[in-house]
């Protein structure tokens, strides 16, 4: 039997993690994601046992996913941009240790204070690195309520795979507003103990959780190391979704929210008789390079759609080497473009004439 | 009252020669040698057969080099062991 | 085995066994072996950290906890102390050990935790993280080097280089109109209630060291009892950057550093 429920974004993101079996989450307030700590301050200890605690910061928050991923725990914060912000130290421990966990920014319009508004400012931020160093998180960016629980449990999954860091990348409209969400059952707390982590001594040798190795060719092994796996994650983790493509004379590229708003302009293009199809990636990194060049082979032309100034359009462009001819529609400071506003600009810029 | 016996040994490898140990011994029993070790440190050596076993040494020895010894008195060692006595039994314990 | 020994050998070796007290029977002190390993340390001759590593060690060997502990080693000269102790552990940001420490404990609640951090890490860069795992009461043991200097990075002011102290980045005194008064987070800490046990120790005596053994063995039964904080701070020397011996800088300590922080309890479970 299906359980529906009908719940804001971030409810739902902290619903999926209680049932995803969960043991930790530490966190701090900021809008427009305090749902997912209120939540599960209010439901999470009295049902399945797990921790959640308010931390004094952002900066202690992650450190305190740091430590407890390092048990081999499922370990989980969220935050929203210039929260997310502070924590990419942290983040940066995490991916060098390889510390399996889950991160959610619900991205709101900066830079600086910004707005509390939904942006996708922090695409580079996210897909790019973020923290100091070469490393990599697994990005998810959810476009439904749906997709914002769904995703908790696959992330754990992909985080303990490959013992990396995974983050949801999502925004301040799809955490706040409220859909119809189905409801995975829960599944139990059980602790596996694992080969790497700090749990206590184990056959005689203490096991270490570090991000530090002094030497050099050392650490340039350990460099080579993370890319192998980087590499791997790209061969077999890319996740896309192309709507009404094959036919498309254009294609919209978006991810998150603006990939949903971006399917009501392909169909009033479509009612207009422009045939128009959305390429949506669901995996910004690995971004799905291959697949879009495919996609978008033989079109007349692609817009990329963003909330920010045109981060994404940069892997775009990377995907199409130039075959296609890619235009930029964006809006910033936490303004949603409309489904009418993105058709005008696609006419504009490709069947106008206009550049 | 007998003087206690005591002895150290020293990893000299693994010394720096920092002296602590030479400023904690009540004994003045430890010098700095002549001769470094493979880490280039004059290492620490027992000059003086005055040791106590008091330990003092390695105590505020920083890099745990230090093995103190003590000897145990014979004479204490050997009290009467008895065990799995039934009945009356008179012993008489000689110094 | 055939060969015949040398009578003067023989009877070198059997003066040698008569007389050697050094026995395995005799032993009234020895470097702990499962709970540190038999390696050099990186530590600068007459450094306390060495000694704080090696009390450690005892007390966990001692105490059967070999497979209970789990440490957090913080940024600064004990960055590599799990290349010394061990046992598990994590290695923290810089500032943030005592958060590493509360995520670790918060999941493993059965096992005991501690952090290990110096003075610019636990005082200046982590202050917030030191005053809230305490405030919370955090089940953990916080240990605290305190030798008013930043010992890695080669000698510059802390939050607790004494006022005149000479630094590299305050090379005519520490000004405490300018630079701020040394902070004593261990009076700071001792005043919130999540504290259950607050005490500063030396290790550059014999007794003071015998008093830091106490103190480790005493938090980790209090942890065990789940009775909050324990913090452990050591005034500890840095002759390296006090730019003195081992021998003097231990004299340094006492005439200055122990004046500015006195030894013993601020805060004992009896209320003392």
């Amino acid at each position: 039997m299906k359980e529906l429920k009908l719940m804001k974004g971030n409810e739902a993101l902290a619903e999926a993690a209680i049932r995803a079996g969960c043991d930790a989450y530490f966190g701090y307030p900021i809008t427009p994601q305090s749902e997912v700590l209120e939540y599960l301050s209010r439901e999470a200890n009295n049902r399945t046992g797990m921790t959640v605690l308010q931390a004094e910061s952002e900066i202690a928050s992650i450190n305190m996913v740091y430590g407890a991923a390092g048990t081999g725990k499922k370990v989980m914060t969220s935050s929203s941009s210039p929260g997310i912000s502070l924590m990419q130290e942290g983040i940066s421990y995490i991916a060098c240790a390889e510390l399996p966990c889950l991160l959610v920014n619900v991205n709101r319009g900066g830079p600086g204070l910004g707005t509390i508004q939904p942006a996708q400012g922090d695409y580079f931020q996210s897909v790019k690195g973020g923290g100091h160093g070469d490393y990599r998180l697994i990005v998810l960016a959810p476009s439904t309520v749906q997709e914002m629980a769904d995703f908790v449990g696959l992330s754990f999954e992909l985080a303990f795979k490959y013992r990396n860091p995974v983050l949801i990348l999502t925004d301040g409209a799809l955490g706040q507003m409220m859909e119809k969400v189905e409801l995975k059952p829960q599944m139990s707390r059980e602790f596996k103990e694992l080969e790497w982590a700090t749990t206590g001594r184990k056959n005689g040798n203490g096991r270490v959780i570090t991000s530090l190795h002094l030497k050099p060719d050392e650490m340039e092994v350990l460099n080579h190391h993370l890319q192998k796996k980087y590499r791997e994650i790209e061969k077999n983790e890319i996740r896309y979704q192309a709507i009404n493509c094959e036919d498309a004379d254009y294609i919209i590229v978006a991810y998150g929210l603006v990939a949903r708003i971006c399917q009501k302009s392909a169909d009033l293009a479509r009612e207009k008789g422009i045939k128009v199809g959305v390429f949506r990636p669901i995996t910004l990194f690995p971004f799905p390079y291959q697949q879009l060049k495919e996609v978008a082979s033989n079109k007349k032309g692609i817009l990329d759609v963003e909330m920010n100034s045109g981060q994404m359009i940069e892997d775009v462009r990377l995907a199409l080497e130039g075959s296609v001819p890619v235009r930029f529609h964006g809006r910033m400071g936490g303004i949603v473009p409309s489904p009418e506003e993105i058709l005008d600009k696609l006419e504009e810029k490709f069947i106008g004439g206009a550049v | 009252m007998a003087k206690v016996k005591g002895d150290i040994v020293i990893d000299i490898e693994k010394c720096k020669g920092c002296e602590l140990c030479i400023a904690a011994c009540p004994q003045g029993t430890l010098e700095k040698s002549k001769h470094v070790n493979q880490k280039g440190y004059l290492y620490i050596v027992k000059v003086e057969d005055n040791c106590t076993g008091c330990a003092n040494c390695a105590l505020v020895c920083p890099d745990a080099v230090i093995t103190v010894y003590r000897q145990t008195s014979k004479a204490k060692q050997q009290v009467a062991k008895i065990s799995n006595v039934t009945g009356d039994l008179t012993v008489t314990v000689k110094e | 085995m055939s060969e015949k020994k040398m009578l003067d050998d023989q009877h070198y070796e059997e003066m040698i066994q008569e007389e050697s007290i050094c026995i395995n029977d005799n032993i009234v002190y020895e470097a702990p072996k499962s709970a540190l390993y038999d390696t050099p340390m990186h530590y600068c001759p007459g450094c306390g950290h060495g000694v704080v590593h090696r009390l450690l060690a005892e007390v966990i060997e001692e105490m059967g906890i070999l497979n209970d502990v789990i440490g957090v080693a913080p940024v600064g000269c004990s960055v590599l102390a799990y290349n010394y102790l061990n046992i598990d552990m994590s290695e923290a940001a810089h500032g943030r050990a005592s958060a590493v420490a509360t995520g670790i404990k918060r999941v493993l609640p059965e096992k005991l935790v501690f952090s290990y951090q110096g003075d610019g890490d636990l005082a200046a860069i982590g202050t917030g993280e030191t005053i809230h795992t305490c405030n919370r009461g955090e089940n953990i043991l916080i240990i605290f080097i305190n030798n008013g200097i930043y010992g890695m990075t080669g000698g510059q002011m802390a939050p607790t280089t004494l006022p005149d102290m000479k630094s590299t980045t305050s090379p005519f005194g520490r000004d405490v109109i300018t630079m701020g008064a040394p902070l004593k987070m261990t009076d700071l800490v001792a005043q919130l209630p999540g504290t259950y046990y607050v005490t500063r120790q030396s290790v550059h005596k014999p007794t003071n060291v015998r008093k830091m053994k106490k103190a480790i063995q005493k938090s980790f039964e209090y942890q065990k009892q789940n009775k909050g904080t324990c913090f452990i701070e050591v005034v500890s020397n840095c002759p390296s950057n006090w730019k003195m011996t081992p021998v003097e800088s231990n004299k340094w300590l006492e005439d200055n550093m122990l004046p500015y922080y006195p030894l013993g309890d601020l805060k004992t479970p009896d209320g003392k």
